[in-house]
């Protein structure tokens, strides 16, 4: 890896919905985080002993080929967290999801997942406002 | 039904899972509810509840428990010649809920019910994630890339491959639509999944 030679660009980072612009280096197919921008999007420290939010730690594989000084490769980090990663290396964008784990498992413990979205006019609900009543949740569309 | 119920320690919340707010303020406005009527571009929801389709209805009691899982309901029967769906099926049973009680699954069987999402699932939804935000900063020609993309990593997900239609120039009502529905049947797969107690 040669990153010297690369340039700098702004690039969207959108994590689970909410852009954020950081500045990153991008080497043939590889996307190259610093440090700061990693906190500041994401919210992890990269430590020498992995991704770390307070004391909890994600281990990074060991001699990673994803590392680099201060940086670490996008696709390497998605997949040390175990998040889906889309990138589009053209528009200098990429969106990292949820966990398929982490959306099971909040599913199978039955507590039904909070989420807070908008009516017409701009309100924001939250169903956890609702606890205390049933319920009936329809999901439709006008397609 | 919701008047019926409403005072009975129950609501009723829709969430639109449309392409724009304009596209969703018609049906509300028309529909004048009582409760709330939210709007969902981005498809929180979806990702949140595994949802793969439209309608999809779940209950929540009281303490937020899950106790009837992604479900298949529709409010009147005007689609019934083409989902085999009888929706007073549905509606009876929820009455029976809200005015008695009476949870028509154990917690087990509510687990047994659930689809949780694959790795390709959740990878989708990144895909048609980046294609929306694309779309809205004006780069439909990418975005239309990555929803073609996320239509072959999950199938079976219409919030995406119908859902996307608007945006890459499609009718979701025209040929389009009809000839992905008819392939993905073909194939013996469902388009709707209802579950056992209120299908057919």
């Amino acid at each position: 890896m040669d990153k010297d030679t690369a340039t700098a660009h702004s690039f969207v980072l959108i994590d689970a919905g909410h852009p954020l612009a950081v500045a990153v280096v991008v080497n043939g197919g590889q996307v190259w985080l610093p440090a700061d921008a990693v906190k500041a999007a994401l919210g992890w420290d990269l430590r020498p002993e992995g991704l770390c939010q307070g004391d909890v730690c994600v281990p990074l594989p060991p001699e990673s080929a994803i590392l680099s000084r201060d940086s670490i490769d996008l696709a390497g980090l998605a997949a040390a967290l175990r998040r889906p990663l889309a990138l589009d290396l053209e528009e200098r964008a990429a969106y990292l999801g949820a966990p398929a784990a982490d959306r099971g498992a909040a599913l199978a413990s039955l507590d039904a997942p909070d989420f807070m979205l908008p009516d017409l006019e701009g309100r924001v609900h939250s169903l956890s406002a609702h606890r205390g009543k049933k319920v009936l949740l329809v999901a439709y569309a006008s397609w | 039904m919701y008047e019926e119920l409403k005072d009975l320690g129950f609501v009723v919340i829709t969430v639109a899972l449309d392409r724009s707010t304009d596209d969703a303020r018609p049906w509300i406005e028309a529909a004048q509810p009582t409760h709330p009527a939210l709007i969902d571009i981005a498809h929180v929801l979806a990702d949140r509840y595994n949802m793969v389709n439209v309608p999809t209805i779940l209950w929540i009691d009281e303490h937020g428990r899950i106790v009837r899982p992604n479900d298949v309901a529709f409010g009147d029967d005007r689609f019934r010649a083409t989902t085999g769906l009888d929706s007073a099926k549905h509606l009876d049973a929820l009455r029976t809920w809200v005015r008695d009680g009476a949870r028509p699954f154990t917690d087990d069987q509510v687990r047994a019910l659930q689809a949780w999402p694959s790795a390709a699932d959740q990878e989708a939804r990144a895909f048609f994630g980046l294609g929306e935000w694309l779309y809205e900063q004006g780069r439909a020609a990418s975005a239309a890339r990555h929803f073609a993309h996320a239509g072959e990593l999950a199938p079976h997900d219409f919030t995406i491959r119908r859902g996307t239609m608007r945006m890459v120039g499609l009718d979701p009502m025209g040929p389009e639509f009809r000839a992905m529905y008819r392939e993905w049947t073909q194939a013996g797969h469902p388009y709707y999944r209802p579950l056992p107690d209120t299908a057919g």
